[in-house]
């Protein structure tokens, strides 16, 4: 049984004198324990929201939240205040974009950190102090006692993130949620911590919820791929045949349109045309299917569903699935799209 | 000779401190010596992570920032040592596409009025009629419907928004274009479109570009030659190609295995450099090479001790370290501990 069980979560916002939005419109994935799963997509997509619904930071007013989140035997999405406080930092942790913003600027780190430990172990005083210090360093922050007086805007970025690293894994979660945790860094400094999340995992057996817009960074960290556009998974599948035969136009497109380091110079981006305003309903059809280059009418009839096209295990919801020359295992006929292989496929 | 051509440039900014008297403390070393030149037609890409001053310079080819000292050759004339009124003349010739495109569009003018502001400012186009067919020929170039015009900027989706800062840029038919980060705040289908309209207008209108910007997979894109900047200087300068085959500064060695690439099997088959420590503080910059404090590779001698000039190491590639051939050919190795192997390869099917 999966440590996290998300089942058609859906997420609209209501304002008044407004129309509605569904920001989330039935997505479902799982994460089992020890696994790293990537929820990947364009601003937009609704990853960011299904993050802050499982975490219950959602306010109550004006946000309609549908469908379950089973956690080890409970639903998130219906968990009282009080007891949502008790698992938040204890069993179920975050790490936010952007890390000066998430910590209290006018309060010293070791008192953020402690606070944790106090509310969660019940430590207090020296202990307490000194496995704040432990935990300064179990993330590779130097000198850690020195680090502990200080405030928010005396560490660098890459030493901000690491701090709060430090808190969301004080008291040893079970899943932890990061969403861009290194979106505001650079690459150098996003390196250090891919790797110390990369270990931590290792580690501790920690489950990672992985938010991410980078495809760069699923490709080197994620077991499994969800991609999301408007609100539902489109492609799901471990990250090796994800990116070795995106099945979807959608992720098809969006690894098109990545400049790669390593291709050579001169070959042309193949970006997705239009934007992310260009979509419809998905009770009417595929949302993404104005902006794709294989659509039919078949597309407009009715919410694609996930289907296995072409492997199993490797879901997409597309009655158009991109065939792939080499993976295509049983998938090379019947197929009205006929894009070619991606250069992704090594 | 080149189109462009900085000689020396250097930026500091004092840091003054005091109620009374303005005492200056100390300097921020923003850009400390910098040469380079850029072709008439193509694109020189200026990459470094935050605070290596790259945007500073940009913002000083244009004297948009004083020059400290230095020479900015534009065409056979040099910019730094122009009168204001010239200046702002010759900024015609030199446009910039700024990053954020929603900052740097006036919300309360609508497009019409933003593009129409610098040509009159320069005197271009005899009447309104005139600018206007000029304008509706650069929105089409740019790829925005002609009813644009009477639309104000938050109307506009953030690529939208990035092709009107360059059709503002275009409007004066300018020789060089700088981008300051022309697609990090766009989304990666969105980045993937602006990056091939510049491409296409590069081609088109035969534009020359300074490409600013942190991300190096972006700038081997599009440029055909790239400098590498770490604290105020360049430590690397190469053809695209060539850096990427064969980098061959310490940073520039990390900075390439740091970035990552969408496909799990190089991922998982590369090795990372992983660089210890942060930035040091361009206000206080080490001693002799810029980057010996944060170096896999440092030695004893020389590298804490004197700053290493840009040599020429052969077919245009230029290098600021003591010891790059011998890292090159292996006789110098990197410190033990600093190198950690990409994750072992996991049993995934396929």
């Amino acid at each position: 049984m999966p440590l996290l069980s998300v089942d058609e979560l859906t997420i609209t916002f209501s304002g008044r004198g407004s129309r509605d939005v569904q920001a989330v419109a039935g997505v479902s994935f799982d994460v089992d324990q020890g696994q790293v799963v990537g929820l990947v997509g364009e601003s937009g997509c609704g990853k960011s929201v299904t993050s802050l619904a499982l975490m219950g930071l959602l306010p109550s007013r004006g946000v309609t939240i549908g469908g379950r989140a089973d956690y080890d035997g409970t639903d998130l999405l219906r968990l009282s205040t009080a007891r949502m406080r008790d698992l938040r930092g204890s069993q179920l942790a975050m790490i936010f974009q952007d890390p000066l913003s998430s910590l209290n600027p006018v309060v010293p780190i070791g008192v953020q950190v402690t606070e944790i430990l106090k509310r969660h172990r019940g430590m207090k005083g020296e202990p307490a102090r000194k496995e704040a210090a432990h935990l300064l360093d179990r993330v590779g922050i130097p000198d850690p006692t020195r680090r502990l007086k200080e405030y928010p805007h005396q560490l660098s970025g890459g030493m901000r993130q690491r701090a709060l690293i430090a808190m969301a894994v004080a008291c040893a979660p079970r899943l932890l949620i990061a969403d861009e945790p290194t979106t505001a860094l650079d690459v150098t400094i996003q390196a250090q911590i891919l790797e110390l999340l990369k270990e931590l995992v290792d580690e501790e057996g920690t489950a990672l919820l992985m938010i991410t817009h980078d495809l760069g960074v699923v490709a080197g960290l994620c077991d499994q791929v969800n991609v999301l556009y408007a609100g539902k998974v489109v492609e799901s599948a471990a990250r090796r045949p994800l990116f070795a035969a995106p099945t979807h136009p959608y992720a098809h497109g969006l690894l098109g349109s990545i400049p790669r380091l390593d291709a050579p110079r001169g070959e042309p981006l193949r970006p997705i045309r239009g934007s992310i305003n260009d979509r419809i309903d998905w009770a009417d059809g595929c949302a993404f299917a104005p902006r794709c280059d294989s659509y039919t009418m078949e597309c407009l009839t009715g919410t694609p569903q996930l289907t296995e096209p072409h492997t199993p295990g490797h879901l997409a919801r597309c009655v158009n699935p991109v065939k792939h020359e080499m993976h295509g295992d049983g998938g090379d006929h019947g197929n009205t799209a006929d894009l070619k292989k991606t250069e992704a496929g090594s | 000779m080149s189109l462009l051509e900085l000689d020396d440039v250097k930026v500091h900014f004092p840091v003054k401190r005091g109620v009374f008297f303005d005492r200056t403390v100390g300097h921020v070393y923003a850009v400390d010596g910098v040469s380079l030149s850029v072709e008439a037609g193509q694109t020189y890409g200026l990459v470094g992570e935050s605070g290596c001053g790259k945007t500073t310079l940009g913002r000083a080819v244009l004297r948009l920032v004083d020059i400290t000292s230095g020479g900015v050759v534009f065409d056979g004339t040099d910019l730094a040592a122009l009168p204001g009124e010239e200046m702002r003349r010759a900024r015609r010739r030199l446009q910039m596409v700024f990053q954020d495109p929603l900052g740097s569009l006036d919300p309360r003018q609508n497009i019409e009025s933003i593009l129409t502001e610098g040509m009159t400012a320069h005197g271009i186009g005899a009447d309104a009629g005139e600018r206007r067919k000029r304008i509706l020929d650069i929105l089409a170039k740019v790829g925005l419907p002609a009813n644009a015009l009477s639309r104000y900027p938050h109307e506009f989706s953030g690529g939208q928004r990035q092709r009107i800062g360059i059709a503002r840029a275009l409007v004066l038919e300018p020789d060089v274009i700088i981008c300051d980060e022309p697609v990090s705040a766009l989304d990666v289908s969105i980045q993937a479109q602006v990056l091939n309209l510049l491409e296409e207008l590069q081609e088109s209108m035969g534009l020359t570009y300074l490409v600013i910007a942190h991300d190096l997979a972006v700038v081997r894109h599009i440029s055909d030659v790239i400098g590498v900047m770490y604290l105020g200087s360049l430590v690397e300068e190469a053809p695209s190609d060539l850096l990427y085959a064969e980098p061959r500064h310490p940073y520039t060695r990390a900075l390439m295995s740091a970035v990552p690439v969408p496909d799990p099997v190089v991922e998982d088959g590369r090795e990372r450099i992983l660089l210890t420590g942060d930035l040091p503080s361009p206000a206080d910059p080490p001693t002799g090479c810029r980057f010996h404090t944060r170096c896999p590779w440092k030695q004893e001698t020389l590298c804490a001790t004197e700053r290493p000039a840009l040599r020429d190491v052969g077919d245009g590639h230029r290098v600021a370290c003591h010891y790059a051939a011998e890292i090159a050919d292996g006789t110098i190795t990197r410190a033990a501990g600093e190198a950690s192997p990409a994750s072992t390869p996991e049993t995934s099917p396929v």
